[in-house]
């Protein structure tokens, strides 16, 4: 799998992987091994955020441990800018890390985590101040440097760990689901500042989640990690709008699978009725495909006389307030998921009401069946 | 005030659990406080019975005692300092460091644990005594002498250190290694890992132990009655000599409270002041159970301090083993089963005494506990707070302490009971609930309330739901009370030894008064038959354990 990311201008590249490979020793069975990562490969410009999304087990953790130095290569090399990290230690390497579990020192108030690392580089308590003063201002904690952990909030934890992380001002910031133990809002909040700190303070990072929201949101580039290999490479919209199989298209967001053939370069049919593809079909005529299309990209068409050609009957309705979700039953069995925006205002469908379905021809994709 | 009423009213409508309530507090009064009430009650009178401070004047004229007081408080904090850092390089190396045969290293350290009190000292008698195996036969020393300090010291540290080891391993598997791998991450060496993150992390986990360490050290009977000697006077063997010596009772009574205000001191600091101090930092998934944090050279100089103490702790068994199976130790090393045929001849009551009394009081002392832990956690009654310091004080008295206190209290009316079994039971079962109860409270606070409501709410009542819901749940805790207990009655002595009688002996009695007089064939048989007898009680106990948590559910809570 070789993926490079394009970027706009001539940026240096600040993180290699080549070849990286993981493999453990099964713990039930020595003789069984398990590839964690399986041979990836990546380059990330200076000053980017890529994601490693993927489920539990796809590898993503470990991937990110290895560039952290907690986790030896069973193969393959890691370079930061040119040079080659792989047996340089953990507390060498420049690239702090936003642990999980944030792993506040808990014996330490907030400035002293915070400082942990500066006074280990034994700088004078002068510039420790000035610098540790700078991040504080910078992650919203004035005020609360004398605090100890016990009576910081989750997300006041958060701020200390990415604190204590950018007072090092290291080469790259490494986050491995940093804001899994937060709720939703605080989630969402955190996100946003992150993203804001990262792109104002320049620093290449890579950040592990297994949200997709989450990833598309924050991201220049996310990386689609499933099973150890990276499974596409691409920015938000790339890989939400151009998957290259159905695992992406399914992982991120939500999907209508439907079966189809090719007509010719630019149609398919779904069902007997004929639909244009802008981006074009890359298989020969009569070839059997898959067509994807996201639920938003569906609008329903309702009244006595339909001129859609896709019809189905609906099966289900749920308001979910901005948006409401629709399952519409297709003739060949085919089940169509339909988001209808501002339902309150044009209406809910009916159950058992027969509906037309227009696909907006710009976002239809097809994958090989 | 008005509280404590409404709460009697509640009460009062539980004729059962109003029942159950007065009756333990009687129990505990009668059993727990006013036995150490008569204690200070004796020190504080003349024979004729007018109260008097004269025996407290003898600590500053007399020079005995001045010497046993400086010996005991110099003897437990040594133990405690050396012991509390051994078991920290033991439980540091089996938790954090990968090296082989983690588990067996395990069992071995916890062995000085389960073993009758006596096996270190005269393990260190057959080694470096007079006649001993290290110094008369491979050094040829002539008059090597063990007695005294350093041999207590030796012996004690050998019995303590696994207490340490056990609960530092407890505190050092709650510092998540993450923190480790945080500090490496900002810039940390090792060495600045361990010494600013783990060690102080550890530090009140570490001032607990030094303090379990020097309250077992400073009531510690039976190690210093066999290695002391007569110019090493120490605090608890001085006042069982005061009274089965001098049958001074009231000398005796104010030598175990010059003892218990230690004891009861270290409790106190360790349970209200350190124990708020422990962070527990395990959150979530563990991520990393290995740590970085010990380089190689390190890590094996580590294993080897590990392995020489479990290699301490075998050649200790070792020659107790061999001592059971030896004519004469020092003179005739002819293999006999002479010491072992006594032990069944002569020493067999003494055998069967020590099961009945252990067997009796476990059972016992488990309820208790369990009652307890129960009543603690889920009822709400006036003098719940003194109930639950109460219940658990006797952990913190010395044994010679309640021992003096059982046979001032019992040995006159209103209740009369010296020589009898009730009160070789009552003293184990008080003495060696607090642990059971310990075990049952914290289970019982992570075991939602609302689970019991449910089975309230599906119609059970109260008496149901305790044994249908709530007990079941309390089986671990109930089970490892019931081993502590076990294991704690089989091996006692400091207590022990003022309460049995003609009809009524122990085997670790035995076991002292064969060391006194000399026969360490027949003491190191008696220990063996001990040990032995131990295993299997823990061996059945398991076993119905397995079965237990086979034919239930078990349940996570968290």
């Amino acid at each position: 799998m070789s993926a490079v990311v394009d970027t706009a201008g001539p940026a240096t590249i600040d993180l290699r992987l080549v070849g990286l490979r993981k493999e453990f020793t099964s713990q039930d069975d020595p003789n069984t091994v398990v590839v964690a990562v399986d041979d990836v490969d990546l380059e990330l410009p200076k000053g980017r955020l890529v994601t490693l999304l993927g489920p539990s087990g796809c590898g993503k953790t470990t991937l990110l441990r290895m560039i952290a130095g907690f986790e030896e290569p069973t193969r393959g090399d890691i370079y930061f800018g040119a040079r080659r990290m792989n047996q340089v230690a953990p507390n060498a390497r420049d690239a702090t890390m936003v642990f999980q579990s944030y792993a506040i020192f808990p014996h330490l108030n907030v400035y002293d985590n915070i400082a942990f690392g500066l006074r280990l580089k034994g700088l004078s308590r002068v510039d420790i101040k000035a610098r540790v003063d700078r991040v504080v201002d910078q992650v919203g904690l004035v005020g609360m440097t004398q605090r100890p952990p016990s009576q910081l909030s989750g997300g006041q934890q958060q701020r200390v760990a990415l604190a204590r992380c950018l007072v090092m001002e290291p080469r790259m910031l490494l986050f491995d689901e940093p804001l899994s133990n937060l709720d939703a809002k605080l989630r969402e909040q955190m996100r946003i500042e992150i993203r804001e700190l990262q792109q104002r303070l320049g620093i290449t990072s890579v950040y592990v989640t297994h949200d997709q929201v989450e990833a598309m949101s924050i991201s220049d580039v996310v990386v689609v990690m499933d099973r150890g290999r990276v499974a596409q490479v691409g920015s938000p919209v790339e890989v939400y709008a151009r998957p290259v199989d159905r695992f992406v298209a399914d992982f991120i967001g939500k999907a209508n699978f439907i079966e189809a053939v090719a007509v010719d370069a630019r149609t398919i049919e779904v069902a007997g009725a004929r639909l244009e593809v802008p981006n074009g079909v890359p298989h020969p005529a009569g070839t059997e495909v898959t067509a994807v299309i996201r639920p938003e990209a569906l609008t329903i068409e309702r009244g006595a006389q339909l001129v859609a050609p896709l019809r189905g009957v609906v099966e289900r309705a749920s308001f979910l307030g901005q948006l409401a979700e629709i399952a519409v039953r297709a003739p060949g069995d085919a089940r169509w998921l339909v988001d209808v925006p501002n339902a309150a205002e044009v209406g809910m469908p009916e159950v058992g009401e027969t509906v037309g379905l227009v696909p907006s021809a710009r976002s239809l994709h097809v994958l090989p069946r | 005030m008005r509280r404590a009423l409404r709460e009697i009213r509640i009460l009062a409508r539980d004729p059962l659990l109003l029942f159950l309530v007065a009756t333990v507090f009687v129990l505990i009064a009668l059993f727990v406080v006013y036995p150490l009430a008569k204690v200070a009650i004796a020190s504080l009178q003349t024979r004729g019975g007018d109260w008097t401070a004269e025996h407290y004047q003898l600590l500053q004229t007399r020079r005995l005692y001045q010497n046993a007081l400086r010996n005991s408080l110099s003897v437990a904090a040594l133990v405690g300092v050396v012991g509390t850092a051994l078991g920290f390089v033991v439980a540091f190396t089996l938790t954090r460091v990968d090296v082989p045969f983690k588990r067996a290293l395990h069992l071995i350290t916890l062995l000085p644990i389960i073993s009758p009190p006596f096996v270190g000292a005269v393990s260190i008698l057959f080694l470096f005594g007079f006649n001993g195996l290290v110094t008369k036969q491979l050094l040829g020393l002539q008059d090597f002498n063990i007695y005294g300090r350093w041999g207590v010291v030796a012996s004690q540290i050998f019995t303590f250190a696994p207490l340490a080891y056990l609960s530092l391993r407890g505190v050092l598997q709650s510092i998540s290694p993450v923190l480790e791998d945080a500090a490496y991450n900002v810039g940390a060496t090792r060495w600045q890992a361990f010494w600013r993150v783990t060690f102080p992390l550890s530090l009140p986990g570490i001032f607990s132990a030094f303090l379990v360490v020097f309250i077992e050290s400073i009531s510690d009977f039976g190690n210093p009655l066999v290695l002391a000697g007569a110019a090493f006077p120490m605090l608890a063997p001085q006042a069982y000599l005061e009274i089965t010596g001098s049958f001074n009772l009231a000398r005796g009574a104010m030598l175990a409270v010059v003892l218990l205000i230690p004891s009861l001191i270290a409790f106190a600091v360790q349970r209200y002041w350190v124990s708020r101090r422990q962070y527990v930092t395990v959150t979530g998934k563990p991520t990393a159970s290995t740590s970085r944090i010990v380089s190689p050279a390190a890590k094996w100089a580590l294993y080897a301090l590990v392995l020489a103490f479990a290699a301490l702790v075998l050649a200790f068994y070792a020659v107790i083993v061999l001592g059971a199976f030896t004519r004469v130790w020092g003179f005739d090393y002819t293999p006999t089963l002479q010491h072992l045929r006594y032990v069944f001849s002569v020493g067999l009551k003494s055998v069967y005494d020590t099961l009945i009394i252990a067997i009796v009081s476990t059972p016992l002392s488990g309820l208790l506990g369990m009652l307890v832990a129960y009543l603690v956690v889920r009822r709400r009654f006036p003098g719940k707070a003194a109930l639950e310091f109460g219940s658990i004080l006797s952990y913190a008295v010395p044994g010679t302490v309640v021992g003096i206190g059982y046979i001032l209290a019992f040995n006159t009316p209103p209740l009369i009971l010296t020589g009898t079994l009730a009160i070789l039971v009552l003293a184990f079962v008080f003495r060696y609930v607090p642990v059971g109860i310990q075990n049952g409270i914290a289970v019982l606070k992570q075991v939602d309330p609302s689970i019991e409501e449910a089975a309230q709410n599906l119609g059970a009542d109260a008496v149901t739901t305790f044994r249908k819901v709530t007990l079941p749940l309390l089986a671990p805790a109930f089970f490892s009370g019931l081993v502590y207990a076990f294991v704690r009655a089989m091996t006692a002595i400091s207590a022990a030894i003022f309460l049995v009688s003609a009809n009524w002996n122990l085997m670790t009695v035995q076991i002292l008064n064969q060391v006194g007089s000399g026969r360490l064939g027949v003491a190191a048989a008696f220990s063996i038959v001990t040990i032995v007898l131990v295993t299997i009680a823990i061996a059945i106990i398991t076993v119905l354990v397995e079965r237990w948590s086979k034919t239930t559910t078990t349940v996570r809570f968290g």
